[in-house]
């Protein structure tokens, strides 16, 4: 009679195929929210691989003892139950437990040696920081700082957060609201933002690239949609991006750009701030710079004209429960205000 | 001179029909729908609580089920995020708290009595108790919906997200006093079993011949009365901290969030083992059965049972790794949290050497036991990596930790239990349950729970963080989610494979008589299902596995099954001394009474009455709880709990 | 080989409840280990929060001990009639169990009003900030436990005047004291920690 087993049998050689499957989607580039294929001294993706494959082995081997434990007993001679059955009482069994607690010990106190030094090694930058920034929680957006001892070098931001290649960033990580955190996994596990307490954390990008990030604490209804970018270029690029950031908004030109700046002004300002105009509101997101973002409504959309618009038009409708209220702006005002905020490079 | 007498010597007699039909008429329950509400029978009981969580399993399960529906493709908008954000919370709180313990409370509270060789728990009447307040805190949590203020910052429910500021509405305050009431059930339950384990085992079941299921059940028992309150007063103070304007979460004032944390995971990670640690003992008092051999290394594994609920307590600090925490701290929790794997370890290679040791007989509750050892381990590995500290800092809050916790809870907590069902549905009802339709079940279960939580792990890797409605369509999530949505309709079906199993074998199953395993314990010694008092006789015993002594060739004592303690005057019992289980007391056992379900009712009204702030009706009903409760415990002459000379 | 069936005899056992072998006694102990565990999680939140870094004093001001420190001997002195009482059911002194109990509850009973006075003299409130939040918390836990132990005692010489009990039937009054004490010994650690500790790293 053939047993139920034959085709679990199939799963001992399936594993190592597994496993390759998995190195070989888990490395690829369309997982960006995947840390196996991240850079950076922060990287764990060693440790990772160490424990995958310390688990894989420990699967097999178990399951093939399993297997090997089931054929044996399948092939004995059948036992009915309902009914009665002899009882074997075969010493010695105990060994077997002891042999594997030894085993198991070793291989953890392997690992746990292997986790504190990581944590050791990945606590501290490698350097001392020459860039702090601080980043706020709020809902459901990042509000990012700069900072320097140069007090005309401080700006704000939000969502995109720019760093140099090759050196660490020190990440100041406030929260006036509820607890988030923040997980841009190609270069830095995460830390928590919590309120009534200031948690530091860092990070550095080795190759130059966009690395998206999310926050990774649930935080209400918009938690699924609080993603942001990170942009590591080299050094001078990044100080080119810097410089630009400190700008204040150029008045714009156009027609249509000048009537949304006064529909702006009028709708927009007590929530926005537009360094360089009058508009100073802290309850949104920063837009001096709006249009040198990659994305809209943190990491929610491309920042793409229609996009821009549709935002605009009902943030409802893209992130019900945000923050930022239907506008009722109507067909020729939505038009200039988008015009207008094209013009905020 | 009185009706009780209150010292006697207990007389030994053998178990014949008279003495059965004298005991049938003691111990049978009242009848009709007063009957139905007083009853104190533990197996009645028993039955109750594994059906009420059953209900709860299937209301879990409809509510991921949706879930699972939203996030099948990215982008959906079937649920709304409030929609969502309410059944995830809910489904987790059903699960964790209304399912998983109460599940194995049931199996327990039918058991016990029977595997240690006693007629009924050591407090019938407060074993109704918390079966009604268990089955009526899940209707108050339940009442959410009716109102539309299901609880909706997850099942952990971290303030400040879930601080009056950020939501006002009554959903925290049906969480906090639903999960309040249930754990005065929890911990009166607990209490129950303890003095049931330590003081009514059979005279002769001395500590080390209680059956290992015992050890399971007495550790997590202890396990609760040190870890439930925390979790009751962290609900409590957030409570206060809500409605009556305290200060312990709040940051401006001085308060800090991260107490909620501690407190809540004082009692979170010691209750993920105590939802599971009685399942792994279910497993190692059937498994044996099933491979005709006594368990590999007994004593180990009942070891490994106390020493995993002790380490359980050193590992909390695990469930907050990304909050900032100090290196020191780091390194210490996370070394426990991997060692913590060595004693669950001993279990599993006590199975695997029993397997391999015995004759496995391929019954379906054999298959659910040797399936459960696959997704045990997988469910351990995954433990074991996001112990890591640095592999937890990419995995922690990802479809990662969803793929584990699955893995554990319906691995360690939900197969066993489906083993246990297939085992002993037939002592409970007479009847066995269908084996070809038990087969389909537990292979699509199997299929179901690994097509539908493996893939997580994927997931997780891969980025995808939890508790999120919707995900952007180029994370490289899309795919994998979908094969998880097929994956948990499968487990579904599985499910109703079994469900469907149960309806149809109660009337039509084959008749089972009393040991249908050829069992070792005393469970298998009495009819199935067993009369009202379980043992004509209450017997001595010699050994470990009372019914496998005939097996043993070596053997020159015997246990006493058909000829012990009669103690028909009245509903009696015998309590023994803890460690050698000598006689040392004749209990009596109180009638079937109404206070229990009387009492549970007017708590809960007190409950919803804190809720609403009613304080009128709160002194009302706290007047009448505390009437019925000097009622039931007035010293009763039956009881022998007064003065003989009392006129 | 000869085969025997084990039996097990047994003397004379008492029927019903008595002493240890009552269910109620191991139900109390048990109670006793959960209730002392809140205690623990509540003077955990206490030495939590008062680690936190603090823009005023921690407490706001030291714990006057004037009403306090008496009232835990009041307390310490009802335990002892209670003791006295208990003893007593067991020696069978009928009139000196009644006169333990009901003066045990009283001076429990004096507690509560003091600590009444106490509350009703603090400047700070339960709102008022964490160290108000907890320390009437803290306190109001207990005093919750001592009503309740209040209840009981009440009862329990209710049904002593009704002569209930004697020197082998006395489950009840065995639970109730043992309750009673542990409240007692809780306020001895709740004290300590709320009111000591202040001074000692003034």
């Amino acid at each position: 009679m053939r047993s139920p087993f034959r085709h679990s049998a199939n799963c001992v050689p399936a594993l190592p195929c597994f496993a390759a499957w998995l190195y070989a989607t888990s490395a690829r580039a369309d997982a960006p929210m995947g840390y196996l294929s991240g850079n950076g001294p922060r990287n764990v993706s060693h440790l990772t691989w160490g424990l995958l494959i310390i688990s894989i082995v420990v699967f097999v081997i178990v399951i093939a003892i399993l297997l090997i434990a089931l054929w044996r007993g399948w092939w004995q001679p059948k036992i009915t139950l309902p009914g009665t059955a002899p009882v074997y009482d075969s010493p010695g069994g105990v060994r077997a437990i002891y042999t594997g607690l030894v085993l198991s010990a070793l291989v953890l106190f392997g690992v746990t040696v292997w986790t504190v030094a990581t944590i050791a090694g990945i606590s501290s930058p490698p350097q001392k920081p020459r860039l702090t920034i601080e980043v706020t929680a709020r809902l459901w957006w990042w509000e990012v700082r700069y900072l320097s001892d140069n007090p005309a070098q401080i700006f704000t931001t939000a969502n995109e957060i720019h760093i140099p290649v090759g050196e660490p960033v020190s990440v100041v990580l406030k929260s006036p609201g509820v607890i988030h955190s923040f997980w841009v996994p190609k270069l830095t596990g995460k830390t928590d933002l919590i309120p009534g307490q200031t948690n530091v954390t860092w990070l550095q990008a080795d190759t130059p690239g966009i690395y998206r990030g999310q926050c990774a604490e649930y935080c209400g209804l918009q938690h699924a949609h609080m993603g942001m970018e990170v942009v590591a270029s080299p050094r001078p690029r990044f100080m080119d991006w810097w410089r630009e950031q400190l700008v204040p908004a150029r008045a714009p030109t156009a027609a249509a750009a000048k009537m949304g700046n006064t529909v702006f002004m009028q709708r927009c300002s007590i929530c926005h701030t537009v360094r360089g105009t009058p508009a100073g509101g802290m309850v949104g997101p920063d837009l001096t710079h709006l249009m040198s973002r990659r994305t809209l409504a943190a990491a929610t959309l491309p920042n793409r004209p229609g996009f821009l618009a549709g935002w605009i038009a009902d943030p409802q409708h893209i992130k019900p429960g945000a923050k930022m209220p239907m506008t009722k702006l109507s067909g020729p005002e939505l038009n200039q205000v988008r015009d207008y905020l094209q013009t905020l490079r | 001179m009185s009706d009780v007498d209150y010292f006697r010597a207990p007389v030994l007699a053998n178990d014949t029909q008279a003495l059965r039909q004298r005991l049938e008429k003691l111990w049978e329950g009242e009848p009709g729908i007063r009957g139905w509400l007083s009853t104190v029978d533990h197996k009645t009981l028993g039955i109750r609580y594994i059906v009420t969580a059953f209900i709860f399993l299937a209301l879990g399960g409809v509510e991921a089920l949706i879930m699972r529906l939203q996030l099948a493709q990215p982008n959906q908008s079937l649920l709304s995020p409030e929609r969502y954000n309410e059944l995830f919370s809910i489904h987790g709180i059903t699960m964790i708290l209304w399912y998983a313990l109460p599940i194995l409370t049931g199996f327990s509270v039918y058991l016990q009595p029977l595997i240690l060789g006693t007629r009924d728990m050591a407090m019938p009447r407060l074993n109704a108790f918390t079966y009604w307040v268990f089955l009526f805190s899940g209707a108050f949590l339940y009442t959410s919906f009716l109102v539309g203020a299901v609880p909706n910052a997850g099942w952990f429910n971290y303030v400040p997200l879930s601080s009056e500021a950020s939501d006002p509405g009554f959903n925290i305050d049906f969480y906090a006093f639903a999960n309040i009431l249930l754990g005065i059930s929890t911990t009166l339950s607990s209490i129950n079993f303890i003095v049931t384990i330590l003081t009514m085992r059979a005279p002769g079941m001395s500590i080390n011949r209680m059956p290992i299921m015992s050890w399971g059940t007495l550790t997590i028992s202890v396990g609760s009365v040190l870890s439930v309150p925390a979790v009751s007063l962290a609900f409590f103070l957030l409570w206060l901290d809500r409605r009556f304007g305290t200060h312990f979460f709040k940051p401006e004032s001085g308060g800090h969030p991260l107490l909620w944390q501690h407190l809540f995971w004082i009692w979170g990670h010691p209750w993920v083992y105590i939802i599971v640690l009685p399942a792994l003992s279910m497993v190692s008092q059937a498994l044996p059965v099933l491979c005709r051999r006594p368990l590999v290394g007994f004593s180990l594994v009942a070891l490994a049972t106390v020493l995993t609920m002790m380490l359980g307590y050193g590992v909390w600090l695990h469930h907050m790794f990304a909050t900032g925490l100090p290196n020191i701290s780091l390194g210490f929790f996370s070394a426990v949290s991997i060692v913590i794997a060595l004693p669950s370890g001993v279990a599993l290679f006590a199975w695997l050497a029993t397997i391999w040791s015995g004759r496995p007989v391929f019954t379906t509750s054999f298959l659910y036991f040797a399936g459960f050892i696959v997704v045990f381990v997988i469910g351990g590995l995954s433990g074991f990596m996001t112990a890591s500290v640095p592999t937890d800092w990419q995995l922690h809050d990802t479809y990662f930790v969803v793929a584990h916790i699955h893995y554990v809870l319906i691995g360690w907590n939900l197969f066993p239990v489906l083993g246990a069902l297939y085992f002993w549905f037939p002592k409970m009802s007479g009847r066995l349950l269908d084996e070809r339709w038990g087969k389909w079940s537990f292979w699509l279960t199997f299929l179901g729970i690994n097509l539908a939580f493996f893939p997580m792990h994927l997931l997780g890797l891969r980025g995808m963080p939890r508790r999120v409605y919707t995900y952007p369509p180029d994370m490289g999530w899309n795919t994998i989610n979908l094969i998880v949505t097929v994956g948990a309709f499968a487990l579904a079906v599985g499910l109703l494979l079994t469900l469907i199993n149960v309806v149809r074998s109660l009337r039509r199953g084959a008749l089972a008589g009393p040991n249908p395993w050829d069992g070792d314990g005393l469970d298998w010694a009495i009819p199935s299902p067993p009369p009202p008092y379980n043992f004509a006789v209450i017997p001595m015993i010699a050994s470990r596995a009372p019914l496998w002594e005939r097996y043993d060739s070596k053997r020159t004592e015997f246990s006493s099954l058909a000829y012990g303690y009669a103690l028909d005057q009245g509903k009696e019992a015998l309590s023994t001394t803890t460690l050698d289980a000598m006689p040392k007391a004749i209990v009596k056992m109180p009638e079937d009474s109404l206070a229990p379900f009387l009492l549970s009712v007017v708590l809960t009204i007190l409950f919803a009455a804190l809720m609403t702030q009613s304080w009128w009706l709160v002194i009302l009903d706290g007047l009448v709880g505390l009437s019925i409760t000097v009622g039931w415990l007035w010293p009763r002459r039956k009881l022998a709990q007064t003065t003989e000379t009392l006129p | 080989m000869t085969t025997q069936r084990v039996v097990i005899g047994a003397e004379k056992l008492p029927v019903g409840s008595i002493g240890a072998s009552a269910p109620g006694w191991w139900g109390i102990i048990a109670g006793i280990v959960t209730e002392a565990a809140l205690f623990g999680y509540l003077l955990f939140s206490y030495v939590y929060l008062a680690a936190q870094p603090h823009t005023g004093a921690w407490p706001p001001e030291l714990p006057s001990l004037s009403l306090a420190a008496p009232n835990t001997i009041i307390l310490l002195l009802s335990s002892v009639a209670v003791w006295i009482g208990e003893r007593a059911v067991r020696q069978n002194r009928p009139r000196t169990q009644l006169v333990g109990l009901s003066v045990g509850a009283l001076l429990g009973l004096v507690f509560v009003g003091v600590q009444i006075v106490e509350w009703k003299s603090k400047p700070f409130t339960l709102a008022s900030g964490p160290y108000g939040s907890l320390f009437f918390t803290i306190t109001g836990f207990h005093m919750a436990h001592v009503i309740a132990g209040l209840l009981m005692l009440a009862t329990l010489t209710a049904w002593s005047y009704r002569k209930y009990f004697d020197e082998t039937r006395h489950a009840a009054i065995s639970i109730g004291a043992v309750y009673w004490h542990f409240v007692d010994a809780v306020w001895l650690v709740v004290f300590f920690t709320l009111y000591l500790t202040p001074y000692m790293s003034a």
